[in-house]
């Protein structure tokens, strides 16, 4: 008997006990703002990613088990400007979560307080490509968005859990600090090649040549998500000899056929440059990701003897 | 338009002449000193309204450059350029888009000999938005020869507690892969047989109803159970009265096996009432399985889709039960960034006889030449049950027009 009452105790136990408070969890749609939230809320959250750093952020499947995760989240951290609207919606909409839905406290647009480029002006149209009407959603390209982006997560975190209000401000502040630093060290590696001459594949870089002053003269899609054409690629090379432009920057996740031709035309180096965090191994954090691609840079630009503008 | 501006020069004529024929009249000393004093006011008001325009400029060319280039990294955000719709009630228009569906077929149907050789069998408007708090609401209007029907009409609750997900209005019936998707979503330019003899071809089991779906996560499994009534009157079912329900049920289950590949399987049931005599209800019986593989770092140019549908139905016939088979299985393969190659072996009897099975296969080509557009060529063989055979090419066209939809999975 004795043994029964104490076997319906503990079942009641396990049915009622509070669970150990859990941190809070949260999903981000990438990588680089995942490694933001990190920085910032540290062991107090559980932090997920939905795409890998070596995915095209535009083209994520909808799987279910994205359904799983959102469905635990407290918080929900998107690029927001359209990148995700071809795969996040319906993920949203299954989740059965009322906190991440758009308009909710559980729910941050990273992109509300960055600095965005590439906001169209005047008639848009398809022809045009696959544009994105609010903007270039690559933004967290510059060390500075990627600033205000944590400031964004910290304050949302606070009002998430305020009793940690102050950790999170600890956090972000030492972040703060580290960041201020490594951009000293990228603008100092970056100084000699201001006004560099430059190709990418697709539109990815417009805040990071922005902020290290690299000119991008063209790009190798024709327009924005359409693949290379035969014309377009000509007429690139033609005026990439006509410039002596001596790097290419290429996105890991796009083909190199194009790329490499058009480097053994021009003599151009074709460097497979990661976006986004977890686009190498090595690239763990957002602080690394910018070592990283400032490194690669550095090496291409001084091999090829390109210079700044004087 | 010519009168207006006869009309200003004249104007300005006369303002011009006016101070210079009072300096001809005579150089009196109380004019000059009212000219002086006039000229000392214009350049005062000269000066006032330069600071003022400069001051303006200055405040247009801050509001139009959101943010000097230059600038050092603040540590404060900068305001985002948001922009500012033009009217305030299209802030909340539903997203629209229109799906043409352009089909051109060449070869022998026996069972369609009148089809038109070129046709627009379909064009779908959809608009998409958000109800209230609480739920969504989609519109799926279908424009084909035939008129204008809403394939599609329901409202989503998507903040029921209990892991519950509640469709409320007109919908597919969430019976199987195939009998969901819209016809622009199919990997291929037709329907199965098994989906044109036992679900109703191109319209599918589509009815009025509710349908309550319940999130059960095992481990990283994802598990949906799904449950459904509908008013049980659709091309599949036919109520006699109006207590003749038909009901949906649904169980699927879902797994990632690798970071590239997965696994989705369902199995699902279907009752109403079939109008072959007075009580004859039809039973359905399906199982789905889709294999998934696409590498994430190729995931532009690579991938392969695996899918196979299988379908037993229990039909009253006056004449006793009537049952039947139906099943496909199919494959695609994504072999560069816009093209994939397919092909598709099909089985299928009929509800209500015991023919002969129809069998068919076909051969795919899909060409992308942007997210918004496709074009497809099939090459489709058919033995059908009741003799004879069929060989036709069909060319699919589709093309989409307005708001970026979500990609299907």
């Amino acid at each position: 008997m004795e043994i029964l009452k104490r076997a319906l105790a503990f079942g009641l136990l396990l049915l009622f006990a509070e669970p150990a408070a859990a941190a809070i969890s949260i999903v981000a749609t990438t990588e680089d703002l995942a490694s933001l939230v990190r920085e910032v809320a540290g062991d107090r959250a559980k932090v997920d990613a939905i795409a890998r750093g070596y995915q095209d952020p535009h083209f994520v499947e909808a799987k279910p088990s994205f359904i799983l995760k959102l469905h635990a989240a407290d918080l929900l951290v998107v690029v927001g400007r359209e990148l995700e609207i071809g795969w996040l919606p319906p993920l949203q909409l299954q989740s059965r979560n009322s906190k991440i839905q758009p308009g909710s406290k559980g729910y941050l647009d990273a992109s509300l307080t960055a600095k965005i480029l590439e906001i169209p002006t005047g008639q848009l149209t398809r022809a045009m490509g696959d544009v994105h009407p609010m903007g270039n959603p690559h933004y967290w390209l510059d060390p500075g968005n990627g600033r205000r982006i944590a400031a964004a997560i910290r304050d949302r975190l606070a009002e998430l859990v305020p009793a940690d209000a102050g950790y999170f401000a600890e956090r972000y502040a030492d972040f703060d600090k580290r960041l201020a630093e490594a951009e000293k060290r990228w603008d100092a590696q970056m100084a000699p090649f201001k006004g560099a001459k430059i190709v990418t594949y697709h539109r990815s870089w417009p805040n990071f040549c922005d902020r290290f002053g690299l000119d991008v003269i063209g790009y190798v899609e024709p327009k924005p998500g359409i693949p290379p054409s035969p014309g377009h690629t000509l007429d690139l090379i033609a005026e990439m000899k006509r410039q002596g432009v001596k790097v290419l920057l290429v996105e890991p996740y796009f083909d190199r056929k194009t790329p490499d031709s058009i480097g053994r035309e021009t003599g151009a180096q074709v460097l497979v440059m990661p976006p986004s965090v977890g686009g190498e191994k090595e690239i763990t954090d957002f602080i690394k990701l910018f070592d990283y691609d400032v490194k690669l840079l550095v090496q291409a630009l001084s091999a090829s003897g390109a210079k700044g503008r004087p | 338009m010519r009168k207006p501006i006869v009309g200003l020069f004249v104007v300005l004529q006369v303002a011009l002449s006016a101070p210079h024929g009072a300096a001809q009249a005579g150089p009196e000393p109380a004019t000059s000193d009212a000219v002086a004093r006039l000229e000392r006011e214009l350049a005062e008001l000269r000066r006032e309204y330069t600071e003022r325009l400069t001051a303006l400029e200055e405040r247009i060319r801050a509001l139009s450059v959101p943010a000097p280039a230059a600038s050092p990294p603040a540590a404060v955000a900068e305001p985002a350029p948001v922009p500012v719709p033009a009217g305030s009630s299209k802030v909340f228009n539903p997203d629209i888009a229109v799906i043409g569906n352009f089909m051109g077929s060449a070869g022998r149907n026996r069972l369609e000999p009148e089809k038109a050789p070129l046709e627009l069998p379909e064009a779908e408007a959809s608009f998409q938005a958000v109800v209230d708090p609480y739920a969504r609401g989609d519109f799926f209007f279908a424009f084909s020869p035939e008129g204008v029907e809403v394939e599609e009409g329901f409202l989503t609750f998507q903040s029921l507690p209990g892991k519950l997900l509640l469709k409320v209005g007109q919908m597919r019936e969430g019976f199987g892969k195939v009998n969901g998707m819209h016809s622009h979503v199919l990997p291929w330019a037709d329907r199965p047989l098994v989906a044109q003899n036992f679900l109703g071809g191109d319209e599918g089991l589509a009815d009025a109803g509710l349908s309550l779906a319940r999130l059960i996560p095992i481990g990283s499994t994802f598990v949906e159970a799904t449950g459904e009534v509908y008013s049980g009157t659709s091309t599949v079912f036919q109520a006699q009265k109006r207590q003749d329900l038909s009901y949906v049920g649904r169980l699927r289950a879902y797994r990632d096996l690798s970071e590239a590949a997965n696994l989705d399987v369902g199995g699902s049931f279907a009752y109403g009432h079939n109008g072959q005599t007075e009580n004859g209800t039809t039973k359905l019986f399906g199982v789905d399985a889709t294999f998934r593989y696409r590498p994430l770092r190729r995931a532009l140019y690579r991938r392969f889709i695996a899918r196979s549908e299988l379908l037993w139905s229990r039909a009253a016939v006056p004449l006793g039960e009537v049952k039947s088979f139906g099943g496909y299985l199919s494959g695609e393969y994504q072999f560069a960034r816009r093209w994939f190659a397919g092909a598709r072996f099909d089985l299928a009897g009929r509800p209500f006889d015991t023919l002969p099975n129809d069998k068919g296969g076909s051969l795919l080509l899909t060409f992308w030449p942007s997210e918004f557009s496709q074009i497809r060529g099939q090459w489709r063989y058919t033995k059908h049950g009741l003799g004879g055979t069929s060989h036709e090419a069909i060319v699919q066209l589709l093309f989409a027009i307005g708001a970026h939809g979500a990609h299907s999975f």
